[in-house]
């Protein structure tokens, strides 16, 4: 199954990486008349964890001794009635405002796009690192799955092969053991293209979370604003699905003595308050837990460099350490990424059973 | 912490491409793939069901192979049945029809020799009288002066050789 996986997805990947070489050459290229005004500053752990899990106007692959390798993304600017777009590489990774704006390299707005004059924030509808990595994502489980669905019509009454085979399984466990389980097995085809969509978005990049480098590597199932959407997709869904017997057990929960409702409504404050806290647990869950992940494997690496700062030779000794750590930490992650995806569409999927379930 | 702070501009990206994803994904992916699936399903259902079916009427086959062969056994025992009383009837009116030949053929044998019999008396009769006659003779010609005795003697042998 590997073997095959690795045979059909290269495709996609090879494009990707193709299309994003181009880019890298306009990045080397405009890196050259950097100017090199750096001062090396020590090493700080907790600002290189945090650059690496938060969001960023570039996508930075490397920093060879004083040039930095990244990819520039299109910054997207509306501020006073007046629509900017340009590359990120005309900040020059902070050293140099254009158009009025200026990348904050410290402070409290850190990594965000300012207004020079006034210090104010511009709405920032940029490509931003994790909205590219998004659009890559998608594009790969776009390609992934259109292909599979097209093996299905074109390999009608055979059994499956290649992709199909290896996603089968995981198509198959939330079709049968998540969303009919949890819907039931009547009202459980109007809900699958939705989980089964966002349990695929969340395990991909969870997966593309883990891979180091380029196209992998940004932190999007961990950024509370990609969570946060997937969350509300869920609550939309929820609500505008919710039957009337589901909306009377919040005004009028069944079971509970009559002065809980009456003349303070404790519990329909509880209830309606539970119906906004499901799906912000939903949000919360993921980006922790992706992000804690991310954490903490970039702890296990600050150690190598924490200790070769004060002696090269510990610092060799350390990284043995940290790497073992580190490896244990990414099969962890590896089983995190499924359990999380999982758990997700789990708690989606019996969100809208409650929300669908009828009352005899 | 901008780690707790969403970007308004991922959560607009993140809006749409999501839903298109969505959109994407249920009308070019998971349609199919549901539709496959569901077809094969069906099919192995379908054939589960055919082979159930095959099995069972195997079974009855079976079943109606051994009436059949019970009943061509039953068959060969009557026809050996009736076979050994026909073999039995034809010997019987065969002893009957020879015993009858047998009997014919004894009764003729029996006849004959009435016949053959009564041939031969007659004969002996002709022989005695001959007999007699020559023994008549033989007393005439030594005792024929004496005539009447004679002639009462002769009279009662040949009444005494009559046999029947």
């Amino acid at each position: 199954m590997i073997i095959s996986f690795r045979r059909i997805s290269c495709r996609p990947f090879i494009i990707i990486i193709g299309l994003f070489a181009f880019a890298f050459k306009l990045s080397i290229a405009s890196e050259n008349d950097t100017l090199t005004h750096h001062t090396e500053t020590e090493f700080n752990p907790g600002s290189m964890i945090v650059e690496h899990v938060i969001d960023s106007h570039e996508w930075h692959i490397m920093t060879i001794g004083q040039k930095h390798v990244s990819v520039p993304l299109p910054v997207i600017l509306y501020s006073s009635g007046k629509l900017d777009v340009f590359m990120s590489s005309e900040f020059h990774h902070g050293h140099q405002s254009y158009k009025g704006y200026k990348l904050e390299s410290e402070g409290e707005n850190k990594g965000k796009i300012i207004v020079e004059e006034t210090g104010a924030i511009p709405l920032d509808l940029s490509i931003t690192k994790n909205v590219a990595s998004m659009l890559i994502s998608m594009v790969l489980i776009s390609v992934i799955f259109i292909s599979i669905g097209r093996a299905y019509t074109l390999r009608k009454g055979q059994a499956p092969k290649g992709m199909q085979s290896l996603l089968e399984p995981l198509i198959l466990f939330i079709r049968d053991d998540v969303v009919k389980a949890s819907i039931g097995e009547k009202k459980f085809e109007k809900y699958l293209p939705y989980l089964l969509t966002l349990f695929f978005f969340i395990f991909f990049n969870n997966l593309l979370g883990l891979v180091p480098f380029f196209p992998g590597g940004a932190n999007l199932t961990g950024n509370i604003a990609v969570t946060m959407v997937m969350a509300l997709f869920t609550f939309v869904i929820t609500s505008f699905s919710a039957n009337k017997s589901y909306w009377i057990h919040i005004v009028n929960t069944p079971g509970v003595p009559w002065w809980l409702k009456i003349p303070v409504p404790l519990m329909p404050i509880v209830e309606l308050m539970g119906v906004f806290t499901k799906p912000f647990v939903l949000m919360v869950r993921l980006f922790a837990n992706i992000t804690a992940g991310h954490i903490i494997v970039l702890g296990f690496m600050s150690l190598i460099f924490i200790f070769g700062n004060m002696n090269p030779g510990i610092g060799y000794g350390v990284s043995v350490v940290s790497i073992a750590f580190a490896v244990f930490m990414g099969l962890l992650e590896l089983l995190v990424a499924f359990i999380q995806a999982y758990v997700f569409t789990l708690l989606s999927a019996l969100y809208f059973g409650m929300a669908t379930e009828e009352h005899h | 912490m901008e780690l707790v702070q969403p970007g308004i501009g991922l959560i607009l990206w993140m809006t749409i491409a999501f839903a298109l994803l969505i959109w994407i994904l249920a009308k070019f992916a998971w349609k199919p793939i549901m539709k496959g699936l569901k077809e094969r399903e069906q099919t192995i259902d379908e054939a589960l069901h055919a082979a159930n079916k095959a099995r069972e009427e195997m079974k009855e086959l079976k079943f109606s192979n051994e009436q059949l062969l019970k009943e061509a056994k039953e068959e060969r025992d009557n026809l050996m049945r009736e076979a050994r009383k026909i073999k039995e009837s034809i010997i019987e009116t065969a002893r009957i029809k020879a015993n009858e030949e047998a009997q014919r053929i004894i009764e003729n044998a029996r006849e004959n020799i009435q016949f053959e019999k009564l041939a031969a008396i007659h004969d002996m009769k002709n022989q005695l009288a001959l007999l007699s006659i020559e023994i008549a003779e033989k007393i005439l010609k030594e005792e024929l002066t004496i005539k009447d005795k004679q002639k009462e003697l002769v009279e009662r042998l040949i009444d005494d050789v009559k046999f029947n």
